[in-house]
């Protein structure tokens, strides 16, 4: 079945690469380097969850700003960052991309067009409209795109961001990732709507609900509302339907997810489907995909290695940076 | 020179620094076709145009977090709260986002955040408040209260060139009600410098804001009862000139720290743990307060009055540590 908007074969292959990429560094951060010390604090990751971002951010040019969750990794790596930078991160390095200050994926860097989340989630819906609104000053076809969870929806930030959008014809994209739990909330515990995508009328922007693991309709339904951003369309919502085949984050054993749901949910995948399709199109071997897999595998032992051989920070530079003055670090 | 009121400086101000850089733009309330409630943007609209003067929808967080993300891209946004009161509304945004920025992932957030507040209008609770020790306490924003029509020009042109996020308080009190001489050219006054208003040798007044002119109207009625005070006008809460109040207090030996905010919490708390810990062996009495109880601001006449200071309360404090 053909839709609009289809990816190329080589972008098939890429979006692969990003799910497996992404699901593996996942896996060694939440289940091996967290288990062995090696990472400490909070552990956050997307399993599961993997198609919304690497849909969505792969199809970003230059010039467009993406906004991701902590449950996005892949966009850090679509945008750029180095994989051992992401890596130095977590392991609280002085060299990495935050010196130290921040966790987990809160990272940044503006010439790679990407701005992290703080933890009151929320928060970047309107950091969003404001950077859309730049693309609107400078009369730009670019776009931003920006990820929260369906828990999140529930923010008032949410809510004036997407109002705000809307009566200023923004061209932002609101990702929803909607993987059923926000912690231990369940969806029917979070609104008393079944779609969050009635919200998109609204407040006065297209709505709709998308098969969240199926990368290729990630892939579609972002690919219009970037193309409507670009086009002086204004701002567009969709929520992908996902399921959080992890805890909350890494110290959540989520006993309330009832196991026969965590099956159910097994079978639908993002990599096994996007497999699925290539190789049913032969753009693929099985071959070709074990050999991707031995690729990343050693790209993930290189990236580790090379953070765990960056230095930690001295703890006299806590207390450094606070204002930005005329030589200011981030000035050099 | 011409004379503005304090009102028509930081209008000055602000469009002088519209026009001198194009990356300068407003965001708020009312404040395009309207003007600003109080009127600050008049006229703006239609020389700046849509673009840079924009009327926003009730939404004092999504506009403060909108002003983040223009100011990552490399704009320079002025944020107008219609009345600081409702900065509250825009909280999360200021204190976990804006402020933050810099130190965790390194870009400058350049915005100002500015406002009338204070209280004398018969405002009430919403329409009164003096909030900024929640952003003094915050590291990463700076705080901005000129008390003169000079001052509020320079220094609001300073703070949209601060490359930080900056929370500007305007009094309300004050728009209208005071005049000075204020150059039409292109002059800065500095963030973190205060400035003496009054020389004096018996006792340091240090305050800011309306605040001031309540403590130059003591120091008028002393004088004649040979009290001489001196009065120090902070400017800047953050960052506070640290060596100008313990100058002051070691000229003098006696100090009142005095502010319209309320007490428990205030800048004076601040102040006296400074003073107390680098000038103990300059004081000959203790460190005195005189501010606002810890109450909301109440509305009606009677009750506003007995809770905002005035010269009578500060000359009153004057006098018992003067006899100290």
């Amino acid at each position: 079945m053909r839709r609009t908007e289809e990816p190329d074969p080589a972008t098939l292959e890429r979006m692969l690469y990003y799910l497996k990429l992404t699901r593996e560094s996942e896996y060694r951060i939440e289940r091996v380097l967290y288990r062995q010390g090696k990472i400490v604090g909070g552990v956050y990751v997307g399993r599961g969850q993997e198609a919304i971002g690497v849909g969505s951010a792969i199809q970003l040019t230059e010039g467009d700003v993406a906004l991701p969750s902590h449950r996005d990794f892949s966009s850090f790596v679509i945008r750029g960052v180095p994989l051992g930078q992401i890596f130095a991160n977590w392991m609280a390095r002085g060299t990495g991309p935050t010196r130290g200050r921040e966790n987990t994926l809160h990272i940044g860097d503006l010439k790679l067009g990407l701005i992290p989340i703080i933890s009151p989630l929320g928060d970047t819906l309107p950091v969003a409209c404001g950077v859309a609104l730049t693309f609107k000053q400078r009369r730009r076809t670019n776009v931003a795109l920006v990820h929260f969870g369906e828990g999140t929806t529930s923010r008032g930030d949410v809510h004036e961001a997407m109002n705000l959008a809307a009566v200023m014809k923004l061209a932002v994209v609101f990702i929803c990732n909607n993987n059923a739990y926000a912690y231990s909330t369940p969806t029917e515990r979070q609104y008393a709507v079944r779609d969050l995508s009635v919200r998109g009328a609204a407040y006065g922007m297209p709505g709709v609900t998308i098969d969240g693991n199926d990368v290729l309709a990630v892939y579609s339904a972002v690919g219009k509302a970037i193309a409507l951003g670009r086009a002086g369309g204004g701002p567009s919502f969709i929520e992908c339907k996902t399921f959080r085949m992890t805890g909350h984050s890494a110290h959540d054993a989520a006993e309330y997810v009832p196991k026969k749901l965590l099956e159910q949910e097994a079978r639908k995948d993002p990599i096994l489907r996007l497999e699925k399709v290539m190789l049913e199109r032969q753009l693929l071997t099985r071959e070709g995909i074990a050999e991707m897999e031995r690729r990343i595998h050693k790209e993930i032992d290189e990236a580790v290695a090379y953070a765990e051989a960056q230095p930690m920070p001295e703890g006299a530079t806590a207390v450094g940076g606070v204002y930005c003055g005329p030589d200011c670090w981030w000035k050099s | 020179m011409p004379t503005r009121t304090y009102l028509e400086a930081i209008r000055q101000g602000i469009w002088e620094e519209m026009e001198r850089d194009p990356s300068v733009f407003l965001l708020g309330e009312d404040i395009g076709a309207y003007g600003g409630a109080f009127k600050v943007t008049e006229g703006m609209l239609e020389k700046f145009g849509a673009d840079r003067v924009i009327d926003t929808p009730i939404s004092e967080s999504a506009i403060v977090g909108a002003a983040v993300g223009a100011a990552l891209m490399g704009m320079r946004p002025v944020v107008e709260m219609q009345f600081m009161d409702f900065i509250a509304c825009g909280f999360d945004q200021i204190v976990n986002m804006a402020a933050k920025i810099h130190y965790r992932w390194g870009p400058a957030v350049p915005l100002v955040i500015r406002g009338p507040s204070g209280a004398g209008v018969h405002g009430g609770p919403y329409h009164s408040q003096s909030n900024e020790m929640w952003f003094v306490h915050t590291p990463g924003l700076k705080v901005v209260a000129p008390a003169t029509a000079y001052d509020a020009k320079g220094l609001i042109k300073a703070s949209i060139r601060d490359d930080n996020p900056v929370i500007f308080y305007e009094h309300k009190f004050l728009y209208r009600r005071i005049k000075d001489e204020v150059p039409d050219d292109d002059y800065l006054v500095p963030l973190g410098k205060a400035a003496v208003r009054r020389e004096g040798s018996d006792i340091a007044v240090i305050t800011y804001g309306a605040m001031v002119w309540t403590a130059l109207d003591a120091a008028k009625e002393l004088e004649k009862e040979g009290i001489s005070l001196e009065v120090v006008d902070l400017r800047t809460l953050v960052p506070y000139d640290e060596d100008a109040v313990l100058q002051s207090v070691r000229k003098c030996n006696k100090v009142i720290l005095l502010h319209e905010d309320t007490r428990t919490g205030g800048m004076a708390g601040e102040l006296a743990a400074l003073i107390a810990e680098r000038a103990f062996d300059d004081l000959d009495g203790p460190i005195v307060r005189v501010t606002a109880p810890d109450t909301p601001v109440p509305f009606s006449p009677p009750l506003e009055e007995y809770f905002l200071p005035n010269a009578q309360k500060v000359a009153e404090a004057a006098r018992r540590l003067a006899a100290y």
